[in-house]
């Protein structure tokens, strides 16, 4: 038996979060005695292929065929099922993602497969196979048992550290064949921002509230982030008004992120907000209302104007970086 | 045009989360239900095409008897019945087979369901319905419009959108901005009384998964507050503590 992960990568460049599940793959691997191999699907180089080896891979299929490089859906489902059976696998394992998700749903079905989310540690695999998860957006964990002999575990961000010194991983070409009705679902457009980190995959968020006043302040947001390296995202009534792009909004009903450090400037912390950001390791926040819920959840505060607060904290994290 | 939308009866966003019975049950002591949140904007764009195209809106809920006034809500809002499916939603492929069985039956033309569930969040049920049922599936969705028997679709991906097109019938996972969120006005709640609420039995019963038990996460320290004329403090916390300068 052996272990899959299914790499997802953005115009071939692999993405963090895969190889935070390779990572996972790697250490569950290890726990069971058996191997850990990873498929690719699309246009990718020998290197970034290669690299997914430093997680832990010891081989990477690689389904070279560019009406892949899109995340069409059902597509890349049944080339994961024959990569999964290549590899004689039963066990498929994937980073969350708005692909990954939607991919990972349609293989339970097609792999016969007991499918469990955001997990969060390793599954404990003596006796009955359970697996802890995060569930109610955050608010508390199950631990869930597998009855299926095929498993997938979609993993969050955080559940095991990234491991980085494994050896390349050697790369094998993989024909798969794919039904018509796998592109019944035809991407016509791609509308994407450029240059900047997408916010699930970022290490570092700064969030705007609705305490910056108006799309107009968001310099402010802007250059703390870049000073920290950050991605930028906002509360629901800042994307709501239109300051920020839909997609920048974070929460219960937006994206939920798992960085290393949060940063709230001016947002009061409302509980749909904290569902987004309450995996994050640690969390800053800055507001001039000390009674603001958010300094609950938070591990270091500052009590005072974003307006006055942010220039400085700019200007100070400029000077040790 | 024949519309199902597949709704969770979750508790509401600000809910307490508890569980009793030495941690392997949730406590449903106080909290309110509600239509899930992402059901909400699938169920309201499911109306708006309802009316667009004439036809029937179904709405379908796999739960036990107390999800009903849950299901009466969504009649309330405007769809035209409603069916229960009666059972208790432990697995979300057990919630899929009953789901597919049921849509087989009829035969709808799209399906609309809720980007994920707010409890369990497993974004998991459309997709193992669409591969159930050997139809596209495409989640998260933010905009949907129909031109004769074609789907314009938006699908938020990291950082931007993608457009897609598809022939119905297909299955969806809906988020917003798709469709603002419809209150139900006295006469939907009072129409909503007489619209016919079919109670399903179980067909299979096939589980992939069981839940044994439940955690709370490690209750969060106290705040380190910061005085906002020494940011230079802070910095030095998260290059010592947090690690990440
Ligand atoms: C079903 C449902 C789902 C929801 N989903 C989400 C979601 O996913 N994400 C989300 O964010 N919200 C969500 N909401 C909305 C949520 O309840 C709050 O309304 C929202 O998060 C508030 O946004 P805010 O903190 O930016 O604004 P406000 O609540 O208005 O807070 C602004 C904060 O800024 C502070 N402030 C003002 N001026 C300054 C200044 N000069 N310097 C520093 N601080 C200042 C204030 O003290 C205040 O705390 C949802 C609501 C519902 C009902
Ligand atoms: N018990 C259920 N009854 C009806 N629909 C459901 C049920 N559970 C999940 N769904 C639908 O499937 C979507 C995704 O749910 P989940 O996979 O649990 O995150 C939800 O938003 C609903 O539209």
């Amino acid at each position: 038996m052996s272990i899959i992960v299914y790499i997802e990568h953005i115009e071939g460049a692999i993405k963090k979060t895969s190889l935070e599940a390779a990572s996972y793959a790697s250490a569950l691997a290890e726990q069971q005695g058996v191997d850990a191999k990873g498929v690719v699907l699309g246009t990718v180089s020998e290197d970034q292929l290669a690299s997914v080896g430093t997680a832990g891979l010891s081989t990477v299929y690689h389904v070279n065929d560019d009406q892949l490089n899109a995340g069409v859906i059902q597509a890349h489902a049944e080339a994961v099922a024959q990569a999964f059976e290549k590899a004689g696998a039963d066990t498929l394992i994937l980073a969350k993602s708005s692909l990954g998700d939607a991919v990972a749903a349609r293989l339970a079905v097609k792999l016969d497969a007991g499918y469990i989310s955001n997990v969060v540690a390793l599954p404990s695999t003596s006796g009955t196979y359970t697996v802890k998860r995060s569930i109610y957006t955050g608010k508390a964990f199950a631990e869930s048992e597998i009855t299926k002999t095929n498993k997938i575990l979609g993993v969050k961000k955080n559940a095991v550290p990234l491991k980085t010194d494994g050896a390349p991983a050697s790369v094998e070409a993989l024909e798969v064949n794919l039904s018509e009705g796998a592109f019944a679902a035809k991407i016509t457009s791609i509308d994407k921002a450029n240059d900047e980190i997408p916010l699930p995959e970022a290490d570092i968020v700064v969030s705007g509230g609705r305490g910056m006043k108006g799309p107009e302040n968001w310099n402010l947001i802007e250059d703390l982030a870049k000073a920290l390296g950050a991605a930028t995202g906002c509360s629901k009534p800042v994307s709501d008004s239109g300051w920020r792009p839909h997609h920048e909004h974070v929460g219960q009903t937006g994206v939920k992120v798992a960085p290393t450090l949060y940063v709230a400037v001016g947002i009061s912390g409302a509980i749909q907000h904290l569902a987004g950001v309450n995996a994050s390791k640690y969390i800053v926040v800055i507001n001039k209302d000390p009674e603001a819920p958010f300094f609950k959840a938070a591990d270091y505060g500052i009590v005072g104007d974003a307006f006055e607060v942010l220039p400085k904290l700019t200007e100070a994290i400029k000077a040790v970086k | 045009m024949k519309i199902l939308v597949c709704i969770t009866h979750v508790p509401d966003t600000t809910s307490k989360i508890q569980f009793t019975d030495n941690n392997t049950k949730f406590d449903k002591t106080g909290v309110q239900y509600i239509i899930g949140p992402y059901d909400d904007y699938a169920l309201a764009r499911a109306v708006e095409l309802r009316d667009q195209t004439g036809g029937k809106l179904t709405v379908l809920n796999v739960g036990e008897a107390e999800t009903e006034p849950t299901l009466r809500k969504a009649l309330a809002i405007g769809a035209d019945e409603a069916v229960r499916i009666n059972a208790e939603p432990t697995d979300a492929f057990f919630v899929a087979t009953q789901i597919a069985n049921h849509a087989k039956e009829i035969g709808y033309d799209m399906i609309l369901m809720g980007r994920e569930s707010i409890d369990f969040n497993g974004g998991m049920v459309h997709g193992m319905v669409a591969e159930l049922l050997g139809m596209p599936s495409v989640s998260p969705v933010m905009k949907l419009d129909l031109e004769g028997d074609t789907a314009k679709i938006a699908r938020e991906i990291e950082g931007g959108k993608e457009y897609l097109e598809i022939k119905l019938p297909f299955v969806a996972g809906c988020q917003e901005p798709i469709a603002e969120w419809k209150i139900p006005n006295m006469r939907g709640i009072m129409s909503a009384r007489s619209k016919p609420l079919q109670v399903q039995e179980l067909s299979g019963d096939v589980v992939a998964t069981k839940t044994v038990a439940y955690e709370m996460p490690p209750a969060k320290g106290a705040v380190k507050l910061i005085d906002s004329n020494n940011v230079q403090e802070l910095v030095e916390l998260l290059k010592s503590e947090a690690k990440v300068l």
